[in-house]
């Protein structure tokens, strides 16, 4: 195994590395215009696969992908910037915005990062509340890219399976947090509010209803001949170019490489529940999707845990600092209110520092990185995307590929383009 | 319902992190929130970041960049640290004992460029493209040093600390008139 092959600088890198307004100026031609074989062609942004606004490059000879650039910036709306002119109680807002399939892990980022600067601990209430929440998460997100595979792939029923699914989870959520999709339930100091009664009768019941669906999509897609020739051996990347890329989550599980921070590095309450890590051995998109059908499955096995271990307890820090009053003291205490105003208008102040923290999200390592100057505001806020990184394996993956196949390796890649451009 | 006390609101202690001095790679170390932290000048940077690659760091999980212009006070850096305007923020990790590697390079503002890690790890090509569109932070010998996010044709940095944000008007270089 090598790397030799995502190192290259020149023409023989499956990098296209050509300006928009070079592009532009030679239109359909390549750089050679002798070479009428080879034309240049745009796809997207607004292209039904390419899961937002995702506009690709490509360089194709005949109905095979040479090289390729994608172009992205198009949801760019300066949200780092926005981070470092909102308090960290108003930074969960906008975090949560940047994934939006899977907003609560970039919550769950932003809150470590700042209970770290803060040096607070959480009860572990809250902790396993996050934990419950996050993989739940983790299962609605994948259900999207089931169902977002499936239609990309001309298997369409998956598509309505999957939203179906799906929407079953966010109901759960918006029971919890009130909201179906950019929660701000994780904020530092815990969560917004704790499980309502019955919570446990809810999730079995989500639970046992999406246990057979599954065994549903396997009869649907894992084991027929036309998914399989369709996936199989396509956009293949081994873990050393993996590696390379910094690609992590499951591109990189699928090449074989069992690197899963759950695991690896356990935060929240990992350590306490049994899980498998999923990996692959190809590395090509029927991995890719095998490994995430499969990690539902253990992400349901953690909610299982999950709910007979819940322990009792506070659901967010009773720390003043952090914690603005219950809501009943609103009403009879003018001390509170005011620290209520206070803690919601100012802020809380965060000791100087810098802090990094990660967190395992449904693409890969989704990290914050916060240097604060001691005031309410962090000085810097910086998220590390995994969708970003690992949108750079997309020209090796498609390279030397049919075009049709490159529909398949971007859904395979499962791209967020909320988190790419930010 | 509990009675509560009611809070205290007094300021929060600033405290700063404490640089443990030690050496590794022949510069300067740090331990910040449980991370080794190594300060680097440009010119040590290639250098220090080849040997941490040869010393088992197989992966490059994150670079990114910090202006410092309105940064309050001084920052907690090991003393023989010259601080500068840009500090480039590359993160490392040996996959194989788990431990995770820190770089913090000082880039001056009067001559904003670092080398790039493109031939070390060539996961950091769209990480150095952000830092110089949103930083202006240029890195020599990467393949292809252009803006990511931004338009092309866009004039400025946006995460610099003195680029001007609020009522101005869209600043694309073609543009006749604000709109």
């Amino acid at each position: 195994m090598t790397a030799e092959r995502v190192m290259r600088r020149g023409d023989d890198s499956a990098v296209l590395r050509l300006s928009e307004a070079e592009a532009a100026r030679i239109g359909g031609d390549t750089a050679d215009p002798a070479d009428d074989e080879r034309v240049m062609l745009n796809m997207g942004p607004a292209h039904p696969s390419t899961h937002g606004v995702l506009r690709l490059m490509l360089e194709m000879e005949g109905e095979t992908v040479l090289r390729s650039k994608p172009v992205i910036g198009y949801l760019h709306t300066g949200m780092e910037k926005q981070g470092e002119n909102l308090t960290y109680l108003q930074g969960c807002t906008n975090v949560t915005r940047m994934d939006y399939a899977s907003p609560l892990f970039s919550e769950l980022a932003f809150s470590l990062t700042t209970e770290k600067l803060l040096g607070i601990e959480v009860p572990e209430r809250a902790t396993w509340i996050r934990m419950l929440m996050c993989e739940l998460n983790r299962i609605s997100s994948h259900l999207l890219f089931l169902a977002t595979n499936g239609i990309d792939l001309g298997a369409v029923s998956m598509m309505i399976y999957g939203w179906r699914e799906r929407e079953e989870v966010l109901r759960f959520f918006e029971k919890v947090t009130g909201l179906r999709m950019n929660h701000n339930y994780i904020r530092p100091g815990g969560v917004a509010a704790d499980l309502h009664d019955g919570w446990q009768g809810d999730l079995r019941e989500l639970l046992e209803l999406i246990e057979p669906r599954l065994d549903e999509y396997e009869t649907l897609m894992t084991g027929q001949p036309i998914w399989r020739e369709r996936l199989q051996g396509v956009g293949a990347i081994n873990a050393d170019e993996a590696i390379a890329l910094s690609a992590t989550g499951p591109l990189l599980r699928s090449t074989g490489y069992a690197w899963d921070l759950r695991r690896d590095e356990p935060y929240l309450a990992y350590d306490e529940v049994d899980f498998d890590v999923i990996v692959g051995t190809y590395g090509d998109c029927y991995d890719r999707y095998a490994i995430r059908i499969n990690e539902i499955r253990e992400s349901m096995k953690i909610v299982l845990q999950a709910i007979d271990k819940m322990p009792g307890g506070d659901y967010r820090l009773q720390d003043k600092k952090v914690t603005p009053p219950p809501r009943i003291r609103l009403d009879e205490s003018m001390e509170a209110l005011i620290h209520h105003f206070k803690i919601f208008t100012e802020g809380y102040k965060v000791p100087k520092g810098e802090a990094y923290a990660a967190v395992e999200s449904p693409r890969g390592e989704l990290g914050v990185y916060i240097v604060s100057d001691g005031s309410s505001t962090p000085y810097r806020m910086r998220v590390r995307p995994p969708s970003f990184i690992n949108l750079q394996t997309l020209p090796h993956l498609m390279r030397g590929g049919l075009i049709a196949d490159g529909v398949a390796i971007i859904s395979s890649v499962d791209p967020i383009l909320g988190e790419v451009d930010r | 319902m509990p009675e509560l006390t009611e809070p205290e609101m007094t300021e929060p202690e600033l405290t700063k992190p404490e640089p443990a001095e030690s050496v590794r790679y022949g510069v300067s170390a740090s331990e910040i929130s449980s991370q080794t932290v190594l300060f680097v000048t440009v010119d040590e940077y290639l250098e220090v970041a080849a040997a941490a690659r040869d010393d088992g760091f197989d992966q490059l999980i994150d670079l990114t960049a910090v202006d410092y212009l309105s940064y309050p006070g001084a920052r907690a850096r090991p003393v023989d640290v010259q601080p500068e305007r840009f500090e480039v923020v590359v993160q490392l990790i040996d996959h194989t004992s788990g431990e995770r590697l820190g770089l913090r390079v000082q880039v001056p503002a009067t001559e904003p460029t670092a080398p790039s890690l493109f031939d070390l790890w060539p996961g950091c090509e769209n990480l150095e493209r952000e830092v110089f569109d949103m930083f202006g932070i240029e890195f020599t010998e990467h393949p292809d040093m252009s803006r990511i996010l931004m338009p092309e044709d866009w004039i400025g940095h946006p995460l610099r600390k003195d680029f001007a944000v609020g009522d101005v008007p869209v600043q694309f270089s073609e543009a006749s008139a604000p709109r």
